[in-house]
């Protein structure tokens, strides 16, 4: 393939996996206005599962230790995301005066990423620790795979109960709970399909590009931060859009003669779409986001 | 605003746990007692922990032999080591850590030139002689008479590599891709470059930034310009993946020629598919080098850890006894005296080569050219910058 066309569809594939971990973050968002930091961790945590469970499985066919893995990593990083959840967010919940409500839980959102990060560290050790090369084209997956998972998260919040219970926690969580929602279970049912796309998310990252190491989840987990804002946080097709964006802008510019700065015009167009859309792209000025 | 604050919170971390392990140690560098105390400041975690983990075998090595012949002067030697976690505001903190509370009276480290760099100046203000085992940056060692080397500098490194491609393969267009904001990286390209030229080569390059893991659209950006070789002066952590990602794009391994900061155990590991079989690397040393000591070190390191030594671990360990043979010949255990004694390093007979301390605190030694053989680093040539 030559010309523009390469980078475009690299951008695209990079850009889906920044869109499937941008989903967790904006999912959150969308529920508990919380901006979730550890989310890049549970991302780090997935890719480690995957990894073992790829080791384990290492004598079965490709695709199906591939499946077996992710399932196993998604499990596992859901669990992982309940417990941060029940331990870490749940118990500060509704506590506090007003002004402090939403910055408590970021703090406690930061510190969760630090303790899993080091936890990773002292667990796994540093050391980064190569995929197996299973499949020679993984990019049409990731996309494909980033591009089911949208619909099918849309889906569900747009036509399940499940979904319809989310939609009134996010307008508003105390008459979510005096309609009979029981909103502690659909948080952590929030968390759960969160932290499991990250895992998702992380099997396909690293089959394609990476190591997993213990701060591997810094650098992607900012870019898809940036993507939920840009594409609207607490939208899920804004959430895939900003990822697409990103990463087919990341590919241009290093297809430009600006290579080695690829952060500077991402950024520049964050700071300008939020100037024009202070809520990002696809994202809604009300309440009602999921 | 993620990663500052996630930095931030790191950071006072780590200055609780240092607090605490400060007071089992405190005082034990003390003068006048029976030990002398040497601090080591690595990358045990993080990016390049390899390299970290590695020096510390090499230097752990020395210190064992060193301490089995009665130690320097009589005393026993111990190194306290302080990691880095791969960053360079860390290496700052380490390094004045280990002098102000430590009370070390020489320092061995980084291995990564942007930490060395950072280390070497906290050093120097501080008086205290560092020597580092293998940092190749030219400017780590420059207006800073504290600083030395025991390896040669990037300037050497890169000019064999232009003259190897130029001179001994006979290729004539080169592409380079570096990361552009790291140091070693960056240095050694543009020596590269500079030296190709003079050969009469042309070069293409693209710079990338050292965190990312897609290189793609940069080796795609390369191969329209159809280079005979790519030069990746990258660290090991970086080559794997582009090594990787140039299989996919067609780009055979052979193409590629790389610097020392390949020399990892997890290089190979990550690209045992023969992702870069053939390829050449100017290294500081192969554990197949026909030197004399070589040898020796060799049996040892294999001895004690159950695996081949690398250049780092060779280096660490040169590195090591270089500075308990200058302070075995100073005349008293003071900063001072050590710092005199290294500067007059001459003929030192290391695993990696003799070495000889000049007046730029550099060491011209040959860089070894080393091939990736069926899977394994192997001992190819050596070359002297011209």
């Amino acid at each position: 393939m030559n010309g523009i066309l390469a980078p475009l569809v690299t951008g695209i594939a990079q850009g889906s996996m920044i869109a499937l971990i941008a989903l967790g973050y904006s999912m959150v968002y969308g529920v508990l206005k919380l901006i979730n930091f550890a989310h890049s961790e549970i991302f780090m945590m997935g890719s480690f599962f995957g990894l073992f469970a790829l080791q384990h499985f290492a004598g079965l066919n490709p695709v199906l230790a591939t499946a077996l893995a992710m399932i196993l990593a998604m499990f596992g990083t859901s669990l992982l995301g309940i417990t941060v959840e029940r331990f870490a967010y749940r118990p500060l919940r509704g506590r506090g005066k007003s002004s402090l409500l939403r910055i408590t839980p970021l703090v406690t959102a930061l510190g969760a990423s630090v303790f899993l990060q080091n936890l990773a560290q002292l667990l796994f050790t540093a050391r980064q620790r190569p995929y197996p090369r299973l499949f020679a084209q993984t990019r049409p997956l990731i996309f494909a795979t980033a591009v089911v998972v949208m619909i099918a998260l849309e889906l569900v919040v747009k036509r399940t109960w499940f979904g319809k219970a989310m939609r009134a926690l996010s307008t508003n969580e105390e008459a979510a709970r005096l309609m009979g929602i029981r909103t502690s279970r659909v948080i952590g049912i929030t968390f759960a399909i969160g932290s499991s796309l990250a895992a998702l998310g992380a099997i396909l990252y690293c089959l394609d590009q990476g190591d997993a190491y213990p701060t591997m989840g810094v650098g992607i987990g900012t870019r898809a931060f940036v993507a939920a804002v840009l594409g609207g946080i607490g939208s899920i097709p804004g959430a895939m859009l900003g990822g697409l964006l990103l990463g087919v802008l990341g590919e241009l510019v290093k297809f430009s003669g600006f290579e080695g700065s690829v952060d500077i015009p991402v950024f520049i167009v964050l700071i300008a779409v939020l100037l024009v859309r202070p809520a990002g792209l696809l994202g809604s000025t009300r309440a009602e986001k999921v | 605003m993620f990663s500052r604050s996630i930095s931030l919170v790191l950071l006072s971390a780590v200055g609780l746990v240092a607090c605490n392990s400060s007071k089992k140690t405190d005082g034990a560098g003390a003068a006048g007692s029976n030990e002398i105390v040497v601090g080591a400041y690595l990358s045990l975690s993080g990016g390049e922990a390899t390299f970290g983990s590695d020096t510390r075998a090499g230097i752990d090595l020395a210190l064992e032999e060193t301490n089995a012949k009665g130690g320097v002067k009589g005393k026993k030697v111990r190194v306290i080591y302080e990691d880095d976690k791969s960053k360079s505001e860390e290496a700052s903190n380490k390094v004045r850590q280990l002098i102000d509370r430590e009370k070390v009276v020489a320092l061995l480290g980084e291995v990564a030139s942007s930490r060395s760099e950072a280390g070497g100046i906290i050093a120097q203000g501080k008086q205290v002689p560092m020597l580092t085992p293998s940092s190749t940056g030219v400017t780590v060692t420059k207006g800073k008479d504290f600083v030395f080397r025991a390896c040669f500098t990037d300037e050497q490194q890169g000019a064999v590599a232009a003259q190897f491609v130029a001179q001994k393969l006979g290729k004539k267009k080169a592409g380079i891709l570096f990361a552009a904001d790291d140091d070693y990286s960056a240095g050694l390209a543009k020596t590269f470059q500079a030296h190709f030229k003079k050969y009469g080569g042309t070069v293409v390059e693209k710079g990338f930034q050292k965190d990312e893991t897609n290189f793609t659209t940069y080796l795609q950006g390369l191969k329209k310009e159809s280079p005979e070789v790519i030069f990746a002066p990258v660290y090991y952590s970086a080559m794997g993946k582009i090594a990787r990602d140039a299989k996919r794009e067609g780009i055979p391994g052979s193409m590629f020629i790389g610097s020392d900061g390949w020399d990892s155990p997890d290089l190979l590991e990550a690209v045992k598919g023969g992702e870069l079989e053939g390829a050449y690397l100017t290294d500081l040393y192969a554990a197949d080098a026909p030197y004399e000591n070589a040898k020796s070190f060799v049996t040892a390191f294999t001895t004690k850890y159950k695996r081949d030594p690398n250049s780092l671990s060779a280096q660490g360990y040169d590195a090591a006894n270089m500075l308990f043979a200058a302070i075995e010949r100073a005349p008293e255990v003071t900063p001072l005296a050590i710092k005199t004694a290294l500067a007059a390093t001459k003929d030192f007979a290391g695993a990696t080569g003799k070495i000889t301390v000049d007046a730029n605190r550099n060491v011209n030694k040959p860089v070894v050219i080393v091939q990736i053989k069926a899977g394994k680093f192997t001992y190819h040539s050596e070359l002297l910058a011209e």
